[in-house]
């Protein structure tokens, strides 16, 4: 791994603390990183600073020197150099350290600051927590506890503002609980590109609007509503299903593209609400796209493959059909698969002594967080030895294998085969085994089915565009008649005689580390919630699809994107 | 002591019989003599005349002009920008006006002198939006001047080449703020920038370093060029030098502007010699010396302590008549010389009522930016205009100060001061009024109560 360079540190004081910290870090950040928090709301780490909230206002000051010698001037009662102390609060966002900056953020100035926002930003705003969908995960709420004064001093009427806007298809808007942070407005111009958001009216009447005419409809529209840090933008798919302090949170990851954004999943119960990103500095910073937040649908989906018959009698018969035709076997192997199900695919390939195809799915990346390779975790399929060359989206020579009779069963692992090429003829002349979690025309036609789970209900690793190996968390359990892909692999590799490899991420770990060289000295548990980067000097001649995403930049000029 | 003798230096031809605003009427006067010969001298020489003038900004702030020059980045590479601020806004102040309707050439003059001085190439006047006829006025003389080679490319065969563009505000005093006027200009809303880092002087216009000037500033540099800075130093009183224009509304007999040697005139003078004393039968009750903004001031107060005469410290002992009407007295007695805008008010005011007004105004301007200022502004708005037309509460008073002391020094501009210091001062100073409004109100007549 590469070392970052070191940045040159300043030295702060805050609340008594010091602490050194890189240069062109902000006072909120620097007390962040000696547990002081500075509430604020328009301050958001990966936007352009405002500073219009005024919330993160902190005491400021620098010590003293006599302005002709620069000689530093001491306090006869502390000893030590004196502080020249601001009169006027300063905010934290803006404020960047400078050596030796002191920073008071209980003193009564700071104190009687931050109420006194507080205080102006509830006036307008409806005081109806109970009724909101934000409760829970309000910023206002959260600061109100600390700030506010537990009783209302403004008797006058307050203002009237527009409620439930739809901005765009996924982006409801509730005018009245806006505190005009402009996070949003920033978020859509800045990061997403779609300068469609912003302010009509001024003073109180500020009024957040979308252009006329526009909508809010870029794939990253649902960030808007992440990063509001009050009730008024919610997503229309999300509001009022569920409080959110019934759901539970579980790190996983983004399937959509190779990019592998650092997700959270949220459930209850068994049943997931949202998905929400998660910070990944390296990878996705605290975004997500629209299009991935939805992919938890397909856990309930009518077309889900479920099975009554027991697993262990499935892979006996699937081992069955595949002895018949012991030789002339193909293996379909997937870049959605985990890491941990690739490294069992290449076993089942090994008991079958069959040859391994994968499809790619590649389709234009939006350079943003969504990478040309619309599978997650080919790198995997690399770094396991599944395969050595990047896949196509085609199996044409697996076709000609069937046409020649070359190929007489093929076990899929959740590939639709027509999909990547066959004809219904060539798939009417072999005998399929599909290990899938949906309904398709593989399916229909294969010998055995063995339904498999999704990635919510599983855990594993994928490894990014990046070479960066990430885990992901089951999040809810497998439906009922579906089964985790380890065991279903680990069985069918029983039922054919071979040896039976682990069948859990634990018990297989040590195994892959000893087995993958790129894997050496690495366990499941100990891959950080962050990821991992992996050595990818021995991959670093393929002709990778991946163009130019947020925190990648392909090394190598990209082979022609589809 | 009678008043001293007005000094016209910038409003010298301001209502002149004859005198018009086209450029041979200005040539006819000496016009664009001084830009004939500034633009042979040195820049440098230029620039330590106006430090040497000792000249105050006039928009408000009274920040030194040739410091505001001084800070100026000239080693970026990047181009300066000079922005003539004629978005004349705070309630009171009536000066700008007069200059860009009937002596525009005496601003382009201005301008054009100082954009030499600062190597400048392009400037912007940007006009109020509710001055139609004086960007009317200023876009035929810029054209006049253009025509006779005082703008434009090649100024007067120098090689030195300006122009000057007017850009219209849509109306909004938040525009007058250095920062949101850069903004607008930009052809944005015109929200105030966070300092640091916009700095005009060195992140202004486009990213680039910006001077911005008020219109009477740009004027006083041309009389500055004229006779130097030495010179001017010597009208008016150390640390504020030149004269001052006075707009003077309100209850006196002769309302208007005058143009005064600054500190050499006190408040009693201004009102009563000059302005012709309070209208008959009435006294004064309360004067706002700068600006709607600038804090009140309230007949029959003394204000006491020491100041510096020269090189000594005298003490002195002043009511309202005996301030002298300058950048530093006006500031020691707590409010502030501001745009020159003195607002007179009699007894036949109610502090409440007139306070009512100017809340509606602020909480009409805000920009919405920041939350003391937006949330403040309106709620100090709501209360005033409640008392006066719906139900008045002997709290009332006490909480309009308590919403004003939340506001200053915690936003981004000046606005968050200028929108606070008249509750919190007509308050302090008129706490009686305010606490027994509840009861006055009962004998008003219903007329009286149809304000905001």
């Amino acid at each position: 791994m590469i070392q970052p360079a070191k940045p040159d540190l300043v030295t702060v004081n805050i609340d008594g603390k010091e602490i050194a910290v890189p240069k062109g870090t902000n006072v909120i950040e620097a007390a962040r990183l000696v547990n002081v928090d500075v509430p604020h709301y328009c301050y958001h780490p990966k936007l352009a600073v405002v500073g219009n909230c005024r919330m993160c206002l902190i005491e400021m000051g620098m010590p003293a020197v006599d302005p002709a010698t620069k000689a530093p001037i001491m306090d006869p009662a502390t000893g030590k150099q004196k502080i020249n102390w601001i009169p006027r609060p300063q905010i934290g966002c803006g404020t960047n350290v400078s050596p030796g900056l002191h920073v008071k953020t209980t003193s009564p100035m700071v104190k009687d600051a931050r109420e006194g926002v507080m205080e102006f930003l509830l006036i307008n705003h409806p005081l109806d927590c109970p009724i909101c969908d934000q409760a829970g995960e309000c910023k206002l709420q959260e600061q109100a506890t600390g700030y506010g004064r537990g009783y209302s001093r403004f008797v006058e009427q307050k203002n009237v503002k527009p409620k439930r806007t739809q901005l765009g298809p996924r982006v409801t808007l509730d005018d009245e609980r806006c505190v005009l942070c402009s996070r949003c407005i920033r978020f859509s111009r800045d990061v997403a590109g779609q300068d469609v958001l912003g302010f009509v009216d001024r003073g109180s009447y500020s009024t957040l609007t979308c252009h006329p005419d526009k909508k809010l409809d870029h794939n990253y529209s649902l960030n808007t509503v992440d990063i509001c840090p009050v009730g008024a933008l919610t997503s229309t798919d999300f509001r009022f299903k569920m409080r959110v302090w019934f759901l539970k949170q579980t790190n996983s990851l983004c399937t959509e593209s190779s990019v592998g954004v650092n997700s959270v999943v949220w459930s209850r119960e068994g049943v997931i609400y949202r998905i929400t990103p998660r910070r990944n500095d390296e990878v996705n910073d605290t975004w997500m796209a629209d299009s991935g937040r939805v992919l938890y649908k397909q856990v309930q989906s009518a077309d889900r493959l479920t099975s009554d018959i027991a697993l262990d009698n499935l892979t006996v018969k699937a081992a069955h059909v595949l002895q018949a035709f012991a030789g002339s076997i193909a293996v379909v192997g997937s870049g959605r698969s985990s890491v941990e199900e690739q490294f069992l695919t290449k076993k089942l390939a090994a008991a079958l002594k069959a040859s391994v195809s994968l499809v790619s799915r590649t389709a234009p990346g939006d350079k943003l967080l969504i990478s040309a390779d619309r599978n997650p975790n080919v790198r995997g399929a690399l770094v396991t030895g599944l395969i050595s060359a990047l896949p196509s989206a085609q199996l044409t020579s697996l076709a000609a294998d069937i046409d020649s009779g070359k190929v007489k069963a093929i076990v899929s692992i959740g590939e639709d085969l027509t999909a990547a090429g066959l004809t219904a003829a060539q798939l009417a002349k072999v005998a399929v085994i599909y290990l899938g979690t949906h309904a398709n025309t593989t399916s229909a036609a294969a010998k055995v089915v063995i339904p498999t789970v999704t990635v919510f209900e599983k855990a594993g690793t994928f490894v990014n565009q990046q070479f960066r190996i990430q885990k992901f968390i089951q999040a809810v359990p497998a439906l009922a008649g579906a089964h985790n892909d380890l065991a279903v692999l680990a069985k069918l590799i029983a039922a054919l005689g071979a040896p039976a490899p682990a069948a859990e991420i634990g018990t297989l770990w040590p195994v892959i580390a000893a087995e993958v060289p790129a894997l050496a000295t690495m366990l499941y548990k100990n891959i950080p919630e962050t990821g991992l980067l992996l050595d990818s000097t021995p991959w670093a001649g393929l002709p990778f699809v991946e163009g130019e995403t947020l925190h990648f930049k392909p090394a190598a000029p990209a082979a022609a994107t589809v | 002591m009678s008043a001293p003798a007005q000094q016209r230096i910038i409003f010298k031809h301001i209502d002149e019989p004859g005198y018009t605003n086209d450029i041979e009427c200005y040539l006819r006067n000496g016009g664009y003599e001084v830009l004939k010969k500034s633009v042979g001298r040195k820049p440098e020489e230029l620039i330590d005349e106006v430090k040497k003038s000792g000249l105050r900004g006039r928009g408000g702030a009274g920040f030194p002009c040739g410091v505001k020059w001084g800070l100026v980045d000239r080693k970026s590479g990047k181009p300066i920008y000079l922005i003539v601020n004629a978005d004349e806004s705070e309630p009171g102040t009536f000066k700008d006006r007069y200059i860009m309707h009937q002596d525009p050439h005496q601003l382009i003059e201005g301008t054009i002198i100082s954009c030499f001085a600062n190597n400048v190439k392009q400037a912007y006047i940007y006009i109020r939006g509710e001055m139609p006829e004086g960007a009317r006025i200023l876009e035929k003389a810029i054209a006049e001047a253009r025509a006779k080679n005082f703008v434009g490319p090649n100024i007067l065969g120098t090689g030195y080449s300006c122009e000057i563009y007017v850009h219209r505000g849509a109306g909004a005093y938040i525009c007058g703020e250095e920062t949101g006027l850069i903004e607008s200009l930009e052809g944005k809303r015109a929200n105030p920038r966070i300092k640091p880092p916009y700095f005009p002087a060195v992140l202004g216009l486009y990213q680039c370093p910006t001077i911005v000037n008020n219109v009477e500033t740009l004027c006083h540099v041309k009389y500055i060029a004229e006779h130097g800075g030495e010179a001017y130093s010597k009208i008016g009183t150390p640390g504020n030098t030149g004269t001052r224009i006075f707009c003077v509304s309100g209850h006196v007999q002769r309302p208007g502007y005058y143009e005064f040697p600054a500190g050499t005139i006190t408040m009693g003078q201004l009102l009563n010699d000059v302005c012709g004393g309070p209208l008959p039968g009435r006294t004064f009750k309360a004067v706002i010396p700068g600006g709607s903004s600038a804090k009140v001031l309230k007949f029959g107060e003394r204000y006491k302590g020491k100041r510096k005469v020269g090189a000594d410290m005298v003490d002195y002992d002043w009511g309202v008549e005996d301030v002298p009407m300058d950048f530093d007295s006006l500031a020691m007695i707590g409010s502030m010389g501001g745009s020159g805008g003195v607002i007179v008010m009699d007894d036949t005011v109610n502090m409440v009522e007139a306070l009512a007004n100017i809340n509606a105004f602020y909480s009409h301007e805000s920009c919405g930016q920041c939350t003391p200022c937006r949330e403040g502004s309106l709620w100090m708005k709501k209360i005033s205009s409640r008392m006066v037309h719906g139900d008045a509460r002997p709290q009332d008073g006490a909480l309009l100060k308590s919403v004003a002391d939340q506001i200053p020094g915690r936003t981004i501009c000046a606005f968050g001061e200028a929108c606070s210091w008249p509750t919190q001062s007509f308050i302090i100073k008129f706490k009686d009024e305010f606490d027994a409004y509840s009861e006055v109100k009962k004998t008003l007549p219903a007329d009286r109560r149809v304000l905001v």
